[in-house]
């Protein structure tokens, strides 16, 4: 550690050349470098923080549209057609791709209407009876409408609509899960 | 402690409590010998460089994953997504380099001021296992990225280690964590280039600090080194502003390239390239160039005995070297000894540069893999494929009998019940792993005859032509 005999007092290589005494003009200089350091410090930390809040700055996790097919496929349908569609989940820097069957169906007004086939009872999958022309849960037995209506059973709300989009004559769908066994389409996850 | 409180004021009272004051008096007010100097500033430069790697380190701690599945991948979302990550992730990569380069600064100006000289022994020791730790800490960091420069870099790197006679073979499979270069080698790496080294370093940083404020800087060579007599200047202010023309120049250096040429991602390691030849970090280059030239019977005088001779020279230098003598120019011997060196180090490096270059093959598939790396690092970054989707996906692939079991599955609506993939949902139990509980056959006769809590569940019995039962219960054996 410094000698004792080093003190503030032993200056004696400081030249005094400037006006102030030595004292103000350490004084300052400290004050130029604590100020220099910490605005070095700041800008320094710019790029550190950008790189922790990279998360708030852009998506890290997400859902991507997946494609259901060319429109005009679907442009005579008499029935809900059952397409089984490639979901990829981005999560940071790994994917998660699953399959999930979806049904392109019309609603009362003949717009295009992609249902899941997820039951919003307690999550079965629910088949198109084409004898009966109804979704027809093998569960608990719901039913529901070709434009996912509900007709009868357990279930409080119809079948659930994805958003879709549409691009370049593709059919995309954004698959989501739906809180089971309330009224109101919730989404989870 | 009963010290009454100086002066008035907050700070006088933060002093009162911590000592704080009477710390930075101490760090600040360290005489030097002759006054301040341009040629003592690398020590704190280094000290400086320490500390950016330790924060940008931690900060590629947030993304960086330890294993070679996922180790490439990470360091490519650091470098390609993640924002600000090619920026700091250079800033970590070349601040090693500016490390070596300071560390050498240092060194040069220790040993040709002779200011390992006076009682310094000690001193000179930490140095020197500093230099080592700050080597090791470049060569356990350089393989982590797990790229083909990295993976071929440390394979040589860890092979030169089995030259070594009798362990030789045992600290390469130790370093490795076996016989090949695998997962178990970047846990090693990465435990000592994040958790063992820098705990070395800073503890030998500490000590290095005090035995040098134990002995008192040198000062100039013409400074007694037992007995200072020269007038004595304050680290504060002169030096310190010095010290800092240093580090400002290294941040504003290192900002730039960082910025402007910041570094790349090669492609990831692929251990099965007969063809990559493999190069190591320019510092290494005069190793690497000096261990082509030892080969079978004289190997270990190359590789042991004439390295252990440089290393009980460098680190006995204060032992050896009694003289108090200190002026360069009155010490040819040791002069000579250290332009011998540098000549060495950088003729060595030279000459592999050289025959890189000059013999055609080398350097075409050298440019080859260069190319390979630009390419690599211009394309998007593509998030891996998660191991659950993969195992989803090969069962289609593997087994076409399997595969038309899913497609049973799904028309079925077992999944309905069971899930997709038989991973389970609230409504009936998971199929995955039914394969370690029930024999094909068992399962068979359960599709026909249900227990009753099966059909309590609301699972109805089976009734499909055998080939299909055939391929639905291949389907659920192969759900692991």
């Amino acid at each position: 550690m410094a000698d004792s005999t080093a003190g503030p007092g032993n200056m004696a290589q400081e030249p005094s050349t400037g006006e102030l005494p030595p004292g103000n003009r350490r004084s300052f200089l400290g004050a130029l470098l604590t100020v220099g350091s910490l605005s070095v410090g700041a800008l320094l930390s710019v790029p550190l923080l950008r790189f922790a809040l990279f998360p708030l700055i852009r998506r890290t996790t997400e859902l991507k549209s997946s494609p259901v097919g060319e429109l005009s496929e679907f442009s005579s349908l008499t029935e809900p057609v059952l397409r089984t569609i490639q979901i990829e989940q981005v999560d940071g820097w790994r994917k998660a791709v699953s399959e999930k069957a979806v049904y392109i169906t019309k609603d009362g007004q003949g717009q295009l209407r992609v249902l899941t086939s997820v039951c919003p009872h307690l999550g079965c999958t629910v088949p198109w009876n084409k004898e009966k022309r109804q979704f027809v849960c093998p569960c608990h037995g719901g039913t529901f409408t070709m434009d996912g209506n509900r007709v009868s059973g357990p279930s409080l709300r119809g079948m659930d609509a994805l958003q879709t989009s549409v691009e370049g004559g593709q059919l995309l769908v954004q698959f989501q899960y739906f809180r089971q066994l309330v009224a109101d389409k919730e989404v989870v996850g | 402690m009963h010290s009454e409180q100086k002066g008035t004021g907050l700070w006088a009272w933060l002093n009162h409590r911590t000592g704080v004051d009477d710390m930075l008096r101490t760090a600040l007010y360290e005489p030097i010998p002759g006054g301040a100097r341009f040629a003592y500033i690398f020590g704190s430069g280094l000290l400086f460089i320490f500390l950016s790697q330790i924060i940008t380190g931690v900060f590629l701690a947030l993304y960086y994953v330890p294993s070679a599945d996922h180790a490439h991948t990470t360091v490519a979302y650091i470098t390609k997504a993640v924002t600000a990550g090619a920026f700091l992730r250079s800033l970590h990569a070349y601040g090693a380099s500016a490390m070596v380069v300071v560390l050498f600064l240092h060194l040069s100006q220790t040993y040709i001021y002779g200011a390992y000289k006076g009682r310094r022994e000690i001193l000179w020791l930490s140095g020197c296992a500093l230099f080592g730790m700050v080597l090791a800490m470049a060569f356990t960091g350089y393989l982590l990225p797990w790229d083909q420069r990295a993976y071929f870099a440390t394979a040589v790197g860890t092979n030169a280690a089995s030259e070594i006679p009798w362990i030789g073979e045992s600290i390469k499979r130790l370093m490795r964590g076996g016989t090949e270069m695998g997962t178990l080698t970047i846990s090693r790496f990465f435990v000592a280039h994040v958790f063992l080294i820098p705990a070395a370093i800073f503890a030998l940083v500490a000590s290095h600090i005090l035995l040098f404020r134990k002995a008192g800087a040198a000062g100039p060579v013409k400074e007694d080194p037992f007995h200072p007599k020269l007038k004595t200047d304050l680290f504060y202010p002169r030096q310190v502003l010095m010290d800092l023309s240093l580090t400002a120049l290294l941040i504003v250096g290192l900002g730039l390239l960082c910025f402007f040429v910041p570094l790349q991602v090669g492609p990831p390691a692929n251990p099965a390239d007969a063809q990559y030849i493999p190069r190591p970090e320019w510092y290494y280059l005069p190793i690497f160039q000096w261990l082509k030239y030892w080969h079978g019977a004289t190997s270990v005088v190359g590789v042991l005995i004439i390295p252990s001779v440089v290393a009980i020279a460098i680190l006995g230098l204060p032992f050896l070297d009694r003289s108090v003598e200190r002026r360069p120019w009155k010490r040819p011997a040791a002069m000579g000894a250290y332009a011998f060196v540098v000549f060495a180090l950088v003729g060595l490096g030279l000459r592999s540069q050289y025959l890189d270059r000059h013999d055609a093959g080398v350097a075409q598939q050298l440019a080859k893999q260069e190319a390979d790396e630009d390419d690599y690092a211009h394309q998007l970054f593509e998030p891996e494929l998660s191991s659950a989707s993969l195992a989803a996906a090969n069962v289609t692939l593997a087994d076409p009998v399997a595969a038309k079991g899913k497609t049973i599955f799904e028309a079925q609506s077992c999944n309905a019940c069971h899930g997709d993939g038989g991973t389970g949902t609230a409504a009936a139990p998971a199929l995955v792993g039914l394969s370690k509980k029930l024999k094909a056959e068992q399962v068979g006769a359960l599709f026909q005859h249900p227990t009753a809590k099966m059909t309590a569940g609301g699972m109805p019995p089976i009734d499909l032509p055998a080939d299909d039962t055939k391929a639905l219960i291949a389907y659920l054996e192969s759900l692991k």
